[in-house]
């Protein structure tokens, strides 16, 4: 049993000729709650695209548990994601099932468990982000936090061993954000799970992860414990954490002069 | 200088035209790609066929109204047309015969596929595509349950199988709008109208051959309408151009089809 249940080893990948990721190396040790931060487009969500082997790795791998990813089969591959729940950033609820159908989903699809178990169980997870009264409601009559909260029960319908969160407080009010937060982490320790959890919320981050990620230009630009990064001088680390509008990551998109631009 | 501008334009629209060409060959690789991954992969609609039949219910029932309402009036048009020319040569009682073989030979399938794709095509487009969008299917997809059989493979065989049962629905309701028109309207012998049509009408050459093509019209708009709802560029604009392109892209795949089976069927 390896200590880190994933690791990112020099990964580069990029869609058609565009390379997104130059090199990137993260672990995520067992039990422990990591933070990905970077800007928008900086290539997170295909990243935690990558640690499911939905796309190959133009250089470097993906190990969990000890399995490069890529190298899997389809069957492989399935039997890796099976142990893995993924909490997009939309939600992803199945539009055409009602809450309890969607929790209901994994376990019916990927299980042989009979339907009085299912439906204990559908309920336990329910229960468990605090929507157990919601069951019955379709997905477009929920709120964007109950809808996050949902999909949350789903992903871990079958009790997986990494959580995966794709910017889990985006577009949440102050008090479904917290809710949240405090979901990933009582899972994370309840049930033993490794999150995840791909950010740009820095207050958020800061407080409930144990290690964090900055992902800037390809590569890992910081990375540390949040009092560590707190503390850092990196001008980088520092415009992210203060929300400084300009320095190392410019305010201006690359452009002519702007004297010349405008006198021609 | 002139003439220069006039050289990059026309290497521009060249390259335009190759461009768009190979993106053509190239979609059309993509679909059949996906067509040969579905078939692969339609065990599971087998095995668990309530997948399949909610999906026939959907589309089946969706196409419904548009198909009855339209055969009807079809067939009453057919009857008069028919019947403002029959009757010229004195044998206005084959008018049961025309409206018969005019419905199950061709109309019958090809309407049914034209509004089939305009009804049925564009919401299973636009259905998939914002599956693709909202990110559900990348969710499938990690929880480990193949996009491709659970959700792409059942709404195919659903089509198959509907359209041919929307055709023979839209001929004996195209019949029914026929006799009316020519029986109680105009006063052809009801009689004549339906024994006519019952000694004319041949189960191999006629019926049969009607329901062939009606199953490759199935085919053919069902695969294109889930090929461009899965292949849509996940944003709204791509959606309703998806939506648009299955449309255009079924109605004319459905016409040329027809003219080819047409002609095997008949030499
Ligand atoms: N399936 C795809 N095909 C091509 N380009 C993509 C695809 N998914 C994302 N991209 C592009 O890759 C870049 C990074 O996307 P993403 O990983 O979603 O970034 P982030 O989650 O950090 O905002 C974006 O510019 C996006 O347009
Ligand atoms: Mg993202």
């Amino acid at each position: 049993m390896t200590q880190n249940i994933v690791e990112i080893d020099n990964l580069s990948f990029g869609y058609k000729n565009r390379t997104l990721h130059k090199g990137i190396s993260m672990s995520f040790p067992r039990g422990k709650v990591v933070a990905i931060m970077g800007g928008s487009g900086s290539g997170k969500t295909t990243l935690l695209r990558l640690i499911g082997g939905q796309f190959k790795p133009s250089a470097g791998e993906v190990r969990v548990d000890g399995q490069v990813v890529h190298q899997q089969n389809r069957e492989g591959i399935y039997k890796l994601r099976r142990r893995m729940g993924m909490l997009f950033q939309q939600g992803a609820l199945f539009t055409d099932l009602s809450v309890y159908d969607n929790v209901a989903f994994p376990m019916r699809e990927l299980t042989d468990l009979p339907e009085s178990m299912i439906h204990d169980l559908v309920l336990m997870k329910l229960n468990a982000v605090g929507l157990r009264g919601a069951h019955s409601l379709m997905p477009t009559e929920l709120s964007g936090g109950m809808a996050r909260r949902v999909a949350l029960a789903r992903a871990i319908a079958l009790d997986p061993d990494i959580m995966m969160y794709d910017e889990p407080f985006a577009g949440l009010d102050p008090i479904s954000m917290a809710v949240i937060c405090d979901l990933i982490r009582t899972l994370n320790d309840a049930l033993g799970i490794t999150s995840i959890v791909v950010t740009h919320d820095v207050e958020e981050t800061f407080s409930f992860a144990d290690y964090i990620y900055f992902v800037a230009d390809g590569v890992v630009a910081a990375e540390g414990r949040p009092e560590d990064l707190r503390q850092s001088t990196l001008p980088f680390i520092h415009q992210f954490v203060h929300g400084e509008k300009d320095g190392p990551v410019p305010f201006h998109y690359p452009a002519a002069d702007y004297k010349l631009d405008l006198l021609g | 200088m002139i003439r220069s501008k006039i050289l990059i334009r026309l290497v521009r629209s060249l390259s335009k035209l190759g461009s768009d060409f190979i993106d053509k060959v190239w979609r059309l690789g993509a679909g059949a790609r996906l067509f040969g991954l579905m078939l692969i992969s339609s065990g599971e609609s087998f095995r668990r066929f309530r997948l399949v039949v909610r999906e026939v219910y959907f589309t089946g029932v969706m196409s419904l109204v548009i198909i009855s309402v339209s055969a009807f009036f079809v067939g009453m048009v057919l009857a008069l047309q028919g019947y403002n020319t029959l009757q010229k040569y004195g044998s206005s009682e084959a008018i049961g015969v025309l409206v018969a073989l005019a419905l199950v030979r061709e109309l019958g399938p090809v309407v049914t596929a034209l509004l089939f794709a305009g009804r049925a095509g564009t919401a299973i487009t636009a259905e998939i595509g914002l599956m693709k969008a909202t990110e559900q299917l990348a969710a499938m997809e990690m929880m480990a349950v193949s996009p491709i059989s659970r959700v792409i493979a059942p709404r195919f065989w659903a089509g198959v199988i509907a359209l041919p049962i929307l055709a023979a629905l839209f001929s004996m309701i195209g019949i029914l709008g026929g006799y009316l028109v020519a029986v109680p309207l105009i006063g052809v012998d009801s009689g004549a109208f339906w024994s006519q049509m019952q000694a004319n009408v041949d189960w191999q050459f006629d019926i049969v051959n009607g329901v062939i093509k009606s199953i490759v019209f199935g085919v053919a708009c069902t695969i294109i309408a889930l090929f461009e709802g899965y292949d849509a560029p996940p944003t709204a604009e791509g959606v309703s151009r998806a939506t648009t392109r299955t449309v255009v892209t079924s109605s004319l795949v459905v016409l040329a089809l027809d003219f080819v089976l047409t002609s095997f069927m008949i030499v």
